[in-house]
């Protein structure tokens, strides 16, 4: 018996090991191949500057510059809306009720729809019904809410990323003591004072949590831009929230699809995919920073 | 009122509560003297800590409660539908079983009520905020490290500076569920203590597990069973020689 255990136990450890250590050579390999395919474009010129040459050489600029401030734009979106139904879900409906099994289950059902569903939603909702409808009230039929640009592709994505902000936000206000709650409520606080002082302070390392998943998520998504507002070749930045952008992935995925000559561009695409790695680290990094600063203001 | 006994400050009349379906306070009918300390003791289970609750309304919080019967504070109704909760409760401070600083500095700590209701000129602020450690005797310790965070503090220290935040806002009442039962005998003493001389500008209801603390601190102690009132009196004639054959067996320590 004790020898069969023996066994089992050996079973075990062997098989979570290698599950361990498989996952660690597959992130490995990854970036190897990555670092090693785009080390050599990876100049200072080929992140600051436009691409040439029907994007054959020069730089990758606008996509750096679109991504950033796409996630940007998606998350001052996506973590007040995901913040605020959280609340909603914690501290102003009962657990049970219908309605908060209903929105908790819509919530569910968002994280699970394939993303380029969400694109068709966007371009359906935002660029059509919303953009199509401000330019037949406000411009008279002219058109320039009605076409894919970085805000309808923004909140697209930020309705992709919603469900991570709502879940993890409410965990986090789910750890904040009720003692501290009836505290605040005993001294005669209102319940949006509670919330406001107690409640969002308490839980303000899940909201940053959620927005640096939401960030993650966001920035390599291309199919929920792909018809909102991402484009292959653009002159210039963009200045407006109704112009059109360039975008990592999608650059990537044009690169590697569309290109004249896809193996001679594919230096090209390898320090694409490094940059859109970096920028996300650096803004997962960023947060985790902002994070760690608020936690360690909470403490001392 | 009876010889001896000063102006009534909380009556309850008949007063039921209902956890869904299953009841937990049975018929409570009480009157509660101010500038006293009035101890409500029992098993547990009996309904004490659920009583406390009903006198600031704290059980609205839970949707499963329901409420029959009447709280009067001051005469008034405070179940009454024109009664906002949130002024009643600034009237009524609460102290509870777990100390429960926010994880602010100890100066936000007594300032959050104050703040609330509209201080905002730091000098009237700070004025309060002194005042308050002074009455709840923890100024001296807590004097040097006003900016320091308050979950620093002793156990002991933090339910002190929680009955400090509790009086900043200037109640009438003061209700404490079991302030105690968490601490060392030393930072009991001190609790007790405070409660003493507390209660000579409040009206104190105190929930306690300990009898000899009920015997120690208080003027009239309620014995509950069952979420019933079985007996209230003057506390001597509690511990000595209680009415009710339930009330003797629990202050022997016979059950409980």
């Amino acid at each position: 018996m004790s020898r069969r255990n023996n066994i089992t136990g050996a079973v075990v450890v062997g098989a979570s090991a290698f599950s361990a250590i498989a996952i660690i050579a597959i992130i490995i390999v990854i970036l190897v191949v990555i670092v090693i395919g785009g080390k050599d474009r990876m100049t200072w010129e080929f992140i600051t500057a436009f691409p040439e040459n029907g994007m054959t050489e020069g730089g990758i600029f606008p996509a750096i510059y679109g991504t950033a401030l796409m996630v940007i734009i998606m998350s001052v979106a996506a973590v007040p809306f995901g913040t605020i139904t959280a609340l909603y879900l914690t501290e102003y409906t009962s657990e049970k009720s219908i309605f908060a099994q209903t929105i908790r289950f819509a919530v569910r059902t968002l994280a699970t729809v394939p993303s380029i569903i969400f694109g068709l939603f966007g371009l359906g909702f935002f660029i059509k019904f919303v953009g199509g409808e401000m330019d037949s009230v406000f411009l008279g039929g002219q058109l320039k809410w009605g076409q894919p640009n970085i805000l309808w592709a923004s909140l697209t994505m930020s309705l992709l990323t919603l469900p991570v902000v709502i879940v993890s936000v409410e965990e986090a206000i789910r750890t904040v003591p009720r003692e501290l709650l009836e505290a605040s409520l005993a001294l005669g606080a209102t319940k949006w004072q509670t919330i406001r002082k107690v409640v969002i302070p308490g839980s303000i390392s899940g909201i940053l949590t959620g927005t640096i998943l939401a960030i993650s998520r966001g920035a390599g998504e291309v199919a929920p831009i792909l018809f909102t507002g991402a484009a292959y070749y653009l002159a210039t930045l963009p200045t407006s929230l109704s112009d059109q952008f360039m975008n990592l992935g999608y650059h990537i995925y044009i690169m590697s699809t569309q290109s004249a000559d896809v193996d001679g561009t594919m230096p090209i695409q390898f320090a694409t995919t490094l940059v859109l790695l970096l920028l996300t680290f650096l803004l997962n990094f960023i947060a985790i920073l902002i994070r760690a600063r608020i936690r360690r203001k909470a403490i001392v | 009122m009876q010889g001896g006994m000063k102006e009534t400050k909380i009556v309850t009349k008949d007063l039921t509560l209902y956890y869904g379906e299953k009841m937990a306070l049975n018929f409570v009918s009480i009157e509660i003297p101010e500038n006293q300390v009035t101890a409500f003791i029992g098993p547990s289970g009996c309904g004490k800590s659920t009583f406390l609750r009903t006198l600031n309304r704290m059980n609205d919080l839970i949707p499963s409660v329901r409420i029959e019967g009447k709280v009067l504070i001051d005469g008034l109704d405070i179940y009454d539908r024109k009664v906002d909760v949130v002024n009643l409760r600034k009237k009524i401070g609460m102290v509870f079983q777990k100390s429960n600083p926010f994880a602010k500095s100890v100066f936000d700590n007594i300032a959050y009520g104050p703040r609330i209701n509209g201080i905002r000129d730091k000098k009237r602020l700070e004025e309060i905020v002194v005042t308050s450690l002074q009455r709840a005797a923890i100024w001296d310790e807590v004097k040097d490290r006003m900016n320091h965070s308050a979950l620093g503090l002793s156990g002991g220290q933090q339910q002190r500076l929680c009955i400090a935040r509790s009086l900043a806002v200037n109640p009438e009442i003061i209700l404490m569920d079991e302030p105690a039962s968490a601490l060392d005998p030393i930072s009991t003493g001190k609790i007790e203590e405070l409660i003493f001389a507390l209660k000579e500008n409040f009206t104190i209801v105190i929930v306690t597990h300990n009898m000899q603390q009920a015997a120690r601190v208080s003027d009239h102690t309620a014995f509950f069973y069952l979420g019933e009132l079985i007996e209230y009196g003057k506390t001597r004639k509690i511990f000595t020689t209680p009415d009710h054959k339930q009330t003797e067996e629990y202050i022997t320590g016979r059950f409980g």
